[in-house]
């Protein structure tokens, strides 16, 4: 359910894009593209800990670490499973807005998308 | 059972270039668990590696172990033979000159919260001489679940998400659960149920008894910046304010520490899996990987336990930054 919401989504801003793309290319140009983007979670740090990505962009986080680690929205958008070594979470935000985020076994470690 | 068996046998034939002997060997300068005595409300501990030192405790006092952070499941280069480690702990324990009324295992029994984890560690501990264990959860027990397997293993007879007390010969020991329910940016937590708990657990008690306090987390703050404290830490020592003995054991941070706050004592037990850096000593507190080399080099000071065992193990805050 959650996938197929997040697609239509994907498809309005796709359509909404072309649409400002013929009436004014420039504006558009300067909008981040939705695309794949990485989060690495390396000695205990997601790397970028900040990372702004377009609506609709999928974003990967891959553990590097020999200690499992879980990413964790702080307000329940989304939850992984515990990661063990090079295991890999997705998530495709579908809505704007500022994600914040944090291991839930070493709650220290926290970071934050921002949708635009 | 099989499973186990089959486990063992690839480990032992692993070869990284170091023999199995001389790993395990090497590993007790990280220490393998702590052995305690309690005589006249006073508890004094001891790493199990001085254990030819000790003697069997007088009439009326009591002994018994600590041992933590076993990460069944872990197999990175910090530690490829977590079961060889764990079962090294255990020989140790069965060779004290007396035998401990019992065992404390202070969480992260196993290390992804897999129920062949945690079966291969309960297998280890059959062999062990103290009967009875006594368990809380460390953060690595209760991944994806909220801790639900883990209270089906060991959760018999405690409250809420597994906190529990019980008396052995005159001193109450108070099992503290602090690994659920974490916040982003947060340490660990005890919160509102449990502390309402032990206020009414340890109401009725004399002022004279001796209090044995467990749990992963440390009740101190050892170095949040690393997560290595807990929140509330301070509204449970509060209630056991009108105690004249409280000893405060935990595990989490792959070492051992001491440190005394008035009528309180703090012990960090050392884990049998993995060592972790010292406090502010590294980027990050992920598992100590010792090179092959170094290894070697270790393998030639056999007392190096003895030698860490003379030094004052306490802390201060101040040194910590």
């Amino acid at each position: 359910m959650k996938s197929k919401a997040s697609t239509y989504v994907f498809l309005g801003a796709a359509i909404a894009l072309s649409c400002l793309a013929r009436a004014a290319a420039v504006t558009v140009s300067a909008q981040p593209a939705p695309a794949a983007r990485e989060i690495k979670i390396d000695n205990f740090t997601f790397g970028p800990s900040e990372l702004t990505v377009a609506v609709g962009s999928t974003v990967m986080w891959a553990n590097r670490d020999d200690i499992p680690h879980t990413v964790v929205s702080t307000d329940k958008a989304f939850k992984s499973k515990v990661l063990d070594t090079d295991e890999k979470f997705s998530f495709t935000f579908s809505t704007r807005g500022t994600f914040p985020y944090f291991c839930s076994i070493h709650p220290k470690m926290t970071g934050k998308v921002v949708v635009q | 059972m099989s499973e186990h068996g089959t486990n063992e046998l690839r480990l032992e034939h692993h070869d990284d270039g170091v023999d199995r002997r001389g790993f395990l060997k090497c590993m007790a300068w990280a220490g393998t668990g702590a052995f305690f005595l309690m005589e006249g409300g006073v508890l004094k501990s001891y790493s199990l590696g001085r254990m030819p030192r000790l003697e069997a405790p007088s009439a009326g006092g009591l002994s018994f172990v600590q041992i933590s952070d076993s990460h069944m499941g872990f197999n990175k280069a910090a530690n490829p033979d977590v079961v060889g480690t764990l079962r090294a702990a255990i020989d140790k324990i069965n060779a004290l000159p007396a035998r401990p009324e019992f065992m404390l295992h202070t969480g992260d029994i196993s290390h992804l919260s897999r129920p062949e984890e945690f079966d291969t560690v309960d297998q280890i501990l059959k062999s062990a001489s103290p009967t009875d264990v006594f368990f809380v959860p460390g953060e690595h027990d209760v991944l994806d679940d909220d801790g639900r397997q883990y209270l089906d293993r060991y959760g018999k007879g405690t409250k809420g998400g597994g906190w529990y007390s019980f008396d052995a010969k005159g001193v109450h020991f108070i099992g503290l659960v602090n690994v659920l329910n974490l916040k982003a940016g947060g340490l660990g937590t005890l919160g509102p149920e449990q502390l309402a708990w032990l206020q009414d657990d340890v109401k009725h008690l004399k002022h004279s008894t001796p209090i044995v306090v467990f749990a992963h987390i440390p009740l101190w703050s050892v170095y949040p910046q690393w997560g290595w404290g807990t929140e509330d830490s301070a509204q449970a020592l509060a209630a056991l304010k009108k105690f004249g003995s409280v000893s405060v054991l935990n595990g989490h941070i792959h070492q051992t520490m001491q440190k005394v706050e008035g009528h309180v004592t703090f012990h960090t037990a050392a884990s049998t899996a993995f060592p972790q850096p010292q406090p502010g000593t590294a980027d990050s507190p992920g598992p100590m990987k010792v090179p092959a080399d170094r290894l070697k080099q270790v393998l030639g000071i056999t007392d190096v336990t003895y030698l860490r065992g003379t030094h004052p193990l306490a802390i201060v805050d101040s040194s910590l930054a």
